[in-house]
């Protein structure tokens, strides 16, 4: 079964059984190990990926549905030497710390920001509430979020000069 | 481990009729939508071997429209589309706010309004509104339509009366002749986000002019093996005043409709308990 899709504005496909998770293709056979894989059943969030725009656990995705689809990972925030104003916000608020849950973290945010979504506290923390963190108690994650939407950068990686 | 990728089949039919037809062919096929609560048996082995129904293109099964007397969700649309409509907000609000506890929000993006009623949990935040709004779940297959009444739909914890072969395709809600006067939902879980009910409830009480009750629709989720609507509390407030005797006697009628039981996430005391303050403080609310 050949699966069609684009992953961060590339067109790529997938050979193999449409059952196979959309996490393990892209960290497999994509080689985008930014994706990270906590809980595996869908509770903590840290394989958040970008669906068509929308926050979905890549654990839960047979690569089958996402023929067609539109697909982002934490990847298309930046690169190391060009960091997205969301990672810069993350660095800069200490809201990292052993990093398992970060790349989840700022998909889940980047969704909510080009949703428009506002500094807002309570919203963040309602947007948030499906990526657990074991190290932070979470405030860092909330002030960074507020950090990258008073910006207005939308979650996206800066233009070049 | 999880089950093995490579053995697995996944049928993707493009139409209803297409799905029906191979769904009759495959009978031992398992229908797949979201995938929120089948992918994790799925991750966990418990499927291995089985061929998939990918339901998941059927355009024709997605979005929510208006019919002439009743609000008609595709079983495809989301816990968060569900939350957002203009429609679901202002005449069926319980709904809305129902989908919004639903795990976080990466479940609510991908959770489907069909899949979960297929999937039947005893905790099932959405059931208590859609017992209360008299929701009815429209099913198709080979054999043709049927329609059937969301509290016979349930015939169990995780079962339903869905013969093989058959699929959701609606869920259906009657429009209400007449805004209630007071509703409620609420869930009771460890926290607010990614939590199971213990208890979860939602409400409906039209009063007449006079301070009678004209009619009470109280129904509670998690508390039995299907969810419940509190026929005795019901029919006892129905035509009489709010007093305080009549609140309590109507909170003491609410173990006649449930059968709550002792689990990881509370107890059979608790869960009573709380499902019995909860109709109180719903009947004693002044207006």
């Amino acid at each position: 079964m050949r699966t069609r899709f684009t992953v961060n504005g590339k067109a790529r496909s997938f050979s193999g059984s449409g059952m196979k998770r959309l996490l393990d293709v892209l960290r497999e056979d994509l080689e985008l190990p930014g994706t990270k894989e906590g809980c595996g059943e869908g509770e903590c969030g840290a394989c958040t990926v970008l669906l068509d725009g929308q926050a979905v656990v890549s654990c839960l995705i047979p690569i089958a549905q996402v023929a067609g689809r539109r697909v982002a990972t934490v990847e298309s925030l930046g690169r190391p030497d060009r960091l997205g104003t969301l990672q810069e916000a993350f660095l800069a608020e200490g809201a990292a710390q052993c990093g398992i849950c970060t790349p989840g973290m700022l998909m889940t945010a980047a969704a909510y920001l080009r949703r428009g979504g506002r500094a807002d506290d309570g919203a963040i923390r309602r947007e948030l509430a499906g990526n657990l963190c074991r190290c932070t108690g979470y405030q860092h994650i909330v002030s960074a979020v507020q950090k990258a939407a008073r910006r207005g950068s939308a979650g996206r990686p800066r233009k070049r000069a | 481990m999880r089950g093995d990728a490579e053995a697995a089949g996944v049928l993707r039919p493009r139409t209803p009729a297409e799905a029906v037809r191979l769904f009759q062919k495959h009978k031992d096929a398992l229908p797949i939508a979201g995938g929120t609560d089948l992918m994790v048996a799925w991750n966990a082995g418990g499927l291995a071997g089985r061929t998939f129904l990918d339901v998941s293109s059927l355009r024709a099964w997605s979005g929510i429209r208006q019919a002439k007397h009743a609000l008609i969700l595709g079983s495809l649309a989301t816990h968060t589309e569900l939350q957002r409509h203009p429609l679901v907000l202002r005449r069926f609000p319980l709904l809305a706010q129902a989908c919004a506890t639903v795990g976080g929000v990466q479940i609510q993006n991908r959770g489907t309004i069909g899949g979960n009623v297929a999937n039947a949990s005893p905790a099932g935040d959405t059931f208590p509104p859609l017992a209360v709004y008299a929701a009815t779940v429209a099913l198709v297959s080979a054999g043709g339509p049927r329609q059937v009444p969301l509290l016979e739909f349930f015939t169990g914890p995780k079962r339903t009366c869905l013969a093989p072969g058959e699929l959701v395709e609606s869920v259906r809600i009657p429009l209400p002749a007449r805004p209630p006067q007071r509703a409620i939902f609420r869930k009771v879980g460890t926290r607010a986000a990614q939590a199971i009910s213990k208890t979860v409830a939602a409400g409906l009480l039209w009063l007449k002019r006079d301070g009678t009750v004209e009619e009470l629709r109280f129904a509670l989720g998690s508390m039995a093996p299907t969810v419940r609507r509190l026929r005795s509390a019901e029919a006892f407030v129905q035509g009489r005043r709010l007093t305080p005797a009549v609140v309590r006697e109507a909170v003491a009628l609410v173990s006649d409709d449930v059968a709550p039981i002792d689990d990881v996430r509370s107890t059979a005391e608790y869960r009573l308990a709380v499902s019995r303050n909860l109709l109180l403080r719903f009947l004693s609310e002044p207006r």
